[in-house]
């Protein structure tokens, strides 16, 4: 059961990642990306590590997705977009990563039906990775605050000369 | 106890890696570019969770979570400096920034 599960969702995960390195559009690659950032997460789970299946699911496929979202609404403007907008509500583009999401969607149903949980591996639960977090890897956490610090200075410097301009373009 | 054999899990990851990199050695875009690197780092963490669940330790995934915040870090960087390049060159191609001289 958890090995058929395993064989669908990882050709899901396949099928979404190559199809969104061969997208012309960057959206309909960010779609694609989604679904195999998702079906990655569902191995996670079926791996028994829940924790990372959570985090993969709302930092991966939730946060960092919205940044690029926002980055390619930024970069697309004007009389383009809007005909994009137009094309993307036909359907055609979205039925792909809608396929793939509720073939994930099935085997969430199949899981629940058949007895509420998966016969997952090994589970690693969050308990003791926050453990072993805060305690031997005590030194690493504190050098991810510093990265992530780092990455914060150096998006805002980035990003600082356009923000200048806009202010100045909407006064002028 | 594992139903998932170990070499099955890696070799799901070593497929999404090179798909990946494939991603950004055939890619110009850069937002592509950033994306296949994103796949790149999802299937390290893949192996290092495979590698934790085999043995029942938490390493994998505390792993994952220092691969997470580089990715997080890196995606911030990195788009930041995209949008640079589109306001500068007015185009995403990579290829573009290529006539810089030292």
């Amino acid at each position: 059961m958890t090995l058929i599960i395993f064989y669908i969702t990882s050709a899901v995960a396949i099928f979404a990642t190559v199809m969104m390195i061969t997208r012309l559009n960057a959206v309909h690659g960010l779609l694609y990306l989604i679904l195999s950032l998702l079906s990655v997460g569902v191995i996670f789970f079926l791996l028994g590590a829940h924790f990372a299946a959570v985090l993969e699911v709302i930092i991966y496929a939730g946060a960092i997705m919205v940044l690029f979202v926002f980055v390619i609404m930024m970069l697309n403007q004007g009389q383009a977009t809007i005909d994009e907008e137009r094309a993307w509500l036909e359907p055609g583009i979205w039925i792909g990563p809608s396929l793939l999401a509720s073939i994930l969607f099935a085997e969430m149903m199949a899981v629940i039906m058949l007895g509420g949980s998966a016969a997952t591996g090994l589970v690693v639960n969050s308990k003791q990775v926050g453990a072993a977090l805060y305690g031997p890897y005590l030194l690493a956490v504190e050098l991810a605050s510093m990265l992530l610090l780092a990455g914060l200075v150096g998006a805002y410097h980035l990003g600082k000369p356009m923000l200048k301009k806009t202010k100045s373009g909407t006064k002028s | 106890m594992n139903e998932i054999p170990m070499e099955l899990g890696l070799l799901l990851s070593v497929v999404l890696f090179v798909l990946g990199l494939i991603g950004v050695l055939v890619r110009r875009n850069l937002i592509m570019i950033l994306m296949s690197l994103e796949v790149m780092l999802n299937a390290t963490g893949l192996a290092f969770i495979v590698a934790g669940s085999r043995w029942g330790q938490a390493d994998g995934q505390i792993m994952f979570l220092l691969i997470l915040t580089l990715a997080a870090a890196e995606v911030g960087v990195g788009l930041g400096l995209a949008l640079q390049i589109f306001h500068r060159f007015h185009t995403l191609d990579a290829d573009s920034v290529s006539e810089m001289k030292g």
